[in-house]
């Protein structure tokens, strides 16, 4: 890879890509020490100071300055370390935090199912400080509201004596389209309905938390929760350590616990991320999380339910489930008896879970509490069963389905906000932006025609805290969300949590995640915090192990299509650069017999138009020249450069759990280069060439990656298999393209073909000579050391093939085997020697026939592997059903 | 009292093998109290590794099961014996005016209470549509009797549609169909279900069996019949009366009840997802006999 580097001479890429990703963490300079008197109590307008221009909203509460302007002694420390480090200090920090941001390539899908939507995430430069004190309190009150709930759930899909009492209106749940009768006494091993739990807060002008919803089905935002940390632990480390900030990994191995205490029955269990796939809102935070727990992720189409037990369909065959931690919609998991679309669930799921043999968390159900028409009737269930008032408030909402709500609601109208009374499958309808634009007469029409649907709401004037922006101090509203796991007794509430800030408070009211910027939450501690890895969870002894998580077939095929995807463009980079250079060069027409073979060669990948001839090449060079460089740019031609990396970094997207953060970042990086790439106005063959440079190197710095730190699993097998069958091609295809424009004994053309191969070093020092064939052939196709020929291709797929996953029962190769070792027996068997005597006399040397057997065995090797590992088994489908 | 043998047989050919299915079936008929089921018997083939029954919200007995071998054929089979008793009906006039009847329903939060009233609410196949309504409250005119009421829902129902098993099919919104005045007996069903519960009115989706009459010369045709769906509406004192839109009349010994629910989605006699299998074929057979 060196090598490489230091003969594209111009530009280092080990030190464009390399070092700013693996040196990330020692680049920041230590931070000075917080002076022992504070710089500042009082807000100045000193415009040196970072917070001296920061003004905050007038009659809302300001979550950093009390109402006189002065810094909240919480926030001191804070503060303090921040104008300490100074604007350019921050600002140099943030800028690199957007940057490790943008790299992780954290989205947020803000709309289901519309592909391209993703929007990345933006995250503040500044945390929300709470004290210790006030979020200990905070905390009570939210185990609380946590336990209740799930006695709600667990009442509800039991004995419903909250019906019976006239506790909760029979009205409310019988109207309710998420009240699925199919999940009513399900028999749940824990009898918790509620696992994870969150809230969101909004503080109130005059200090108090309230809470504006509730998320009970599976809630999103735990993990970009957890990403947010990781960020700014790694922008402000010192302040974090000296301010006392609570960790959030505690919280995580409360979580773990939970989910394997839910399969305490069994010795090993199988727990398994339930996710909606990459069309779902929070796909990233899914393979986040799976990656961070070390759960294997799964969409529903990667688990079968067998015999009333849930498998997970593997190369090795299905595997077990013991617990299912959901993050699809309880709506949509069971296809089965919900009827839902069977893209997404799992057929025979619920039985599966009547019967015992899963767990599920959160059970499924627990969608229904977190309507927010709900919220009236809290207040007198807490008294009746806890004998206590709600400890935290929460927003007055009056549910339309009741006649003295109804008029409440009426004689409020233009005051409070008009919402949907249910949310299901994350959804509510109707949709919130319909009924802002709504007038009052038309809301009114609205709640006379369907009641029951709607709510009116009272929304908590939210307070403010600062947000920074372009190097100023901004001051916008801000959403919390916190989050509960529960334990064997009570929840364990996350130290911290998810804030968005917006401008405006109705985004927010909306939902958290509609915030403009987000922010991480410090919960300060009394006592020193020590530092606390998910890895060294338990003091008892652990199994040794070798393999990873299983590899769902699914995770298989996204893995080898990865490997092609990369190879791909790996090969059509090395092919465009010598192109490129000698049309740029100025030389001109002195490299025909060179470019002929690249042309064709291009051609032969769908690079360039088919058909070209040497006589033509004079006339078509400029062209070629011309048309290239847009060309390879256009995202719309499927065989441009550019599709080629969108193809690699779509694949990467689907396996982002099995790939380290690194590797994903360098296609990350890859694809937003393009972004920029394709915005330059005077893209031509110098901007091009630099553009190859800079791939090849990101190319390089990716392979290293997945040879340096994926452990050899059959994951890592895949994708070596796809990139091994890719490069045989390219190889065959060079060699072929060589014959085929007859020229092979130009020295200039060979030469051409070595670049091409990456071997053109190797041959320079193994032969002083000029350039001939037969050395250049062996090197190309022979020589098992040159980790580009085609026999060491051949002999990593023969060792891939024989060690994936098959049946011992069977004594004989599978045919994938035989195809394999067939074709590393040719390539061989291959006579360098009588070239030359052979050319002269046939048109066809034994070597072409040879060559050209071994590239129709190769797509029929890939073919075999699909049919036998990849192909997906068909989607389950909905039987036709008889109509009396 | 009047016994009947049912047997009711679904088959499905596949163009090819399946290799998974999973089905949940509604055929076991309930007990009531004019019903009562001395035999029932449910036969799959091929048979089924792990059947399972359980007792639904409503408290139809479901039967689950999966095939996890490769078939190209599936057939249900359900045989039951049926008593019938006659169900009385309050003369015209007699019963409490439906008012009444609306009135009453949210008082009761008792557990057979909430049972009852949990059918005045909209359901996924029977919204809540105001042409439904006012079509309903044509026959549910202010203090009539909720019996007299039904018989002239019934009745207009029937005489304003035309049977067309072309116009609809299994998922046909109740709007189309009403719109159309046109459709099957679960259209109709459907339709009357949208009728009565804008009106405060608890009202249920039955799937059963009809037995057919025939000319007197004739022979009963075997397997002619197929299942059958009607309503049935919570009446105060009364109970709960049935009503068959489909054939204008007021179910008494004709009947078999099987399942209730909201709509035909909670009750559906057969339903299931299969993977593999091609394109595929289903024929229904239902045969309803008297027996000695």
């Amino acid at each position: 890879m060196f090598q490489r580097d230091k003969l594209v001479g111009d530009r280092s890429h080990s030190q464009v890509g390399f070092s700013r990703i693996t040196f990330q963490k020692a680049v920041f300079t230590p931070e000075p020490l917080a002076p022992a008197t504070p710089l500042m109590t009082r807000l100045t307008a000193n415009p040196n100071h970072i917070f001296g221009n920061y003004s905050s909203m007038t009659g809302v509460y300001d979550e950093m300055c009390d109402s006189a302007g002065a810094i909240r002694p919480s926030w001191q420390p804070f503060a303090d370390a921040i104008e300490a480090l100074g604007h350019e200090e921050i600002a140099r920090r943030w800028q690199q935090a957007q940057e490790e941001v943008r790299e992780n390539g954290i989205t947020y899908n803000a709309y289901e199912g519309v592909n391209g939507n993703t929007r990345p995430w933006e995250l503040d430069a500044f945390p929300l400080v709470i004290s210790p004190e006030e979020w200990s309190e905070l905390a009570i009150g939210l185990r609380q509201r946590a336990e209740l709930l799930d006695r709600v759930l667990r009442d509800l899909f039991g004995p419903q004596t909250l019906l019976q009492r006239g506790l909760l209106p029979a009205d409310w749940l019988f109207s309710h389209p998420g009240f699925h009768r199919e999940f009513h006494k399900q028999g749940i091993r824990d009898g918790r309905f509620l696992h994870l739990y969150a809230v969101d807060l909004a503080r109130a002008p005059d200090g108090r938390w309230w809470v504006a919803g509730d998320r009970t089905d599976a809630p999103l935002g735990v993990g970009y929760a957890l990403e947010n940390r990781v960020v700014m632990s790694r922008m402000l480390p010192k302040v974090i350590h000296d301010c006392k900030v609570e960790r959030l990994a505690p919280f995580f191995i409360s979580l773990r616990k939970t989910l394997s205490v839910l399969a305490s029955h069994r010795e090993n269990p199988r727990i398994v991320i339930l996710s909606h796939g990459p069309t779902g809102p929070n796909y990233f935070e899914d393979a986040y999380l799976a990656r961070y727990l070390g759960y294997t992720l799964v969409e529903g189409g990667d688990l079968a339910v067998r015999d009333d037990r849930v498998f997970m369909k593997t190369l090795a065959g299905l595997l077990p489930v013991d617990v299912i931690f959901r993050r699809l919609s309880d709506e949509y998991c069971d296809p089965l008896e919900l009827r839902g679309n069977p893209a997404y669930g799992v057929p025979g799921l619920l039985q599966a879970a009547r019967l015992g043999n899963v767990a599920i968390a959160n059970s499924l159900g627990s969608s229904i509490i977190e309507s927010p028409s709900l919220i009236p009737f809290l207040p007198r269930i807490a008294r009746e069963w806890l004998g206590e008032g709600l400890l935290l408030p929460s927003a007055a909402t009056w549910w339309c389905g009741q006649q003295q709500a109804r008029s409440d609601v009426h004689s409020r109208l233009g005051k409070i906000s008009v919402r949907a009374a249910f949310r299901v499958a994350r959804r509510e309808s109707p949709a919130p932006e319909s009924l802002w634009a709504k007038s009052t007469d038309e809301l009114d029409r609205l709640i006379e025609a369907r009641p029951r649907d709607l709510i009116g709401q009272e929304q908590v004037s939210r307070s403010c805290g600062p947000v920074w922006r372009n190097g100023v101090c901004d001051s916008q509203r801000v959403a919390l969300r916190v989050f509960l796991v529960a334990t064997k007794d009570s929840y364990h509430v996350m130290p911290g949590g998810l804030v968005c800030m917006a401008r405006a408070s109705a985004p927010l009211d909306l939902s958290v995640l509609g915030g403009e910027v987000s922010k991480d939450a410090w919960v300060l501690s009394n006592s020193p915090v020590r530092p606390v890895t998910l890895l060294s969870a338990g003091k008892q002894s652990v199994a040794l192990r070798r393999t990873g998580a299983e590899l769902p077939s699914r995770v298989a095929d996204n893995l080898f299509w990865l490997g092609r995807h990369i190879e791909r463009a790996q090969n059509a980079c090395r092919l465009l650069r010598p192109v490129v250079s000698r049309l740029t060069s100025e030389s001109g027409s002195e490299n025909l017999p060179d470019l002929a073979v690249l042309v064709h060669c291009l051609a032969q990948h769908g690079l360039v138009e088919p058909g070209f001839a040497l006589e033509s090449m004079r006339e078509l060079l400029p062209t070629i020249s011309q048309v290239l460089p847009t060309t390879m740019l256009d995202a719309s031609q499927p065989d441009s450069l550019r599709s080629m990396f969108t193809a690699a970094h779509r694949n990467a997207g689907l396996v982002r759990d099995r790939l380290s953060l690194d590797s994903w970042r360098v296609l990350h990086r890859v694809k937003r280069e393009f972004e920029t790439t394709a915005a330059t106005p005077r893209f031509g063959l110098a901007e091009l060439l630099d553009l190859l440079n800079d791939l090849i190197g990101d190319l390089a710095t990716f392979d290293g990656l997945i040879g340096e730190s994926m452990t050899r699993t059959p994951a890592w097998r895949f994708l070596e298999l796809g990139r091994r069958l890719e490069r045989s091609q390219h190889t065959l295809a060079i060699v072929q393209s060589l014959f085929a424009v007859s020229n092979e004994n130009d020295a200039r053309a060979l030469e051409a073909v070595l670049e091409v191969a990456d071997s053109i070093m190797t041959y320079r020092g193994r032969y002083l000579a000029g350039v001939n064939l037969a050395p250049v052939l062996d090197l190309l196709l022979t020589d098992e050391t040159n980790p580009r020929s085609l026999v060491f291709q051949l002999e990593a797929i023969a060792d891939h093939v024989e060690h994936l996953p098959r049946d011992d029962s069977q004594p004989l190769r599978g045919a994938d085997q035989r195809i394999a070792l067939s074709m590393l027996h040719s390539a061989r068997m291959l006579d360098l020697d009588s070239l030359q005597e052979h050319r002269a006399s046939a048109k066809s040397t034994p070597l072409e026939r040879a060559l050209t057997r071994i590239s129709t065995q190769l797509p029929k090797l890939s073919n075999l592997i699909g049919h036998r590992y990849l192909i997906h088994a068909d989607l389950p489908r909905q039987m036709s059903e008889a109509r009396p | 009292m009047i016994k009947y043998k049912v047997s009711h047989t679904t088959t499905y050919e596949y163009d090819a093998p399946v290799a998974v299915c999973q089905n949940v079936v509604y055929l076991t008929p309930r007990t009531t109290p004019y019903q009562s089921c001395s035999y029932h018997r449910l036969t799959v083939r091929p048979v089924p590794a792990s059947p399972h029954r359980r007792t639904d919200y409503f408290g139809n007995t479901a039967s689950l099961f999966s095939l996890s071998t490769g078939h190209r054929k599936l057939q249900i089979t359900a045989h039951s014996t049926v008593e019938l008793l006659e169900r009385p009906l309050p003369p015209d006039g007699s019963a409490a005016a439906w008012e009444k009847v609306r009135e009453a329903l949210p008082q009761n939060r008792t557990e057979a209470g909430l049972a009852e009233y949990q059918f005045c609410f909209p359901s996924p196949r029977v919204p809540m549509l105001a042409e439904l309504a006012d079509y309903g409250r044509q026959s549910f005119t202010p203090n009539r009797p909720i019996v007299e009421a039904l018989r002239d829902l019934t009745h207009r129902i029937k005489s304003d549609f035309t049977y067309d098993p072309a116009a609809t099919t299994v998922n046909t919104p109740i709007a189309e169909a009403f719109e159309k005045k046109r459709g099957v007996c679960q259209d109709l069903a459907h339709v009357m279900l949208g009728c009565l519960r804008p009106l405060g009115l608890a009202a249920r989706y039955v799937s059963g069996y009809l037995r057919t009459h025939q000319a007197e010369d004739q022979r009963r045709l075997v397997g002619a019949d197929a299942s059958h769906a009607w309503v049935s509406v919570y009446c105060g004192e009364h109970g709960w009366i049935d009503a068959d839109p489909t054939n204008d009349l007021l179910p008494s010994t004709e009947h078999i009840t099987v399942a209730w629910g909201r709509d035909f989605g909670d009750v559906c006699p057969v339903a299931g997802m299969f993977v593999g299998g091609g394109s595929h074929r289903l024929t229904v057979a239902v045969d309803v006999t008297p027996a000695p």
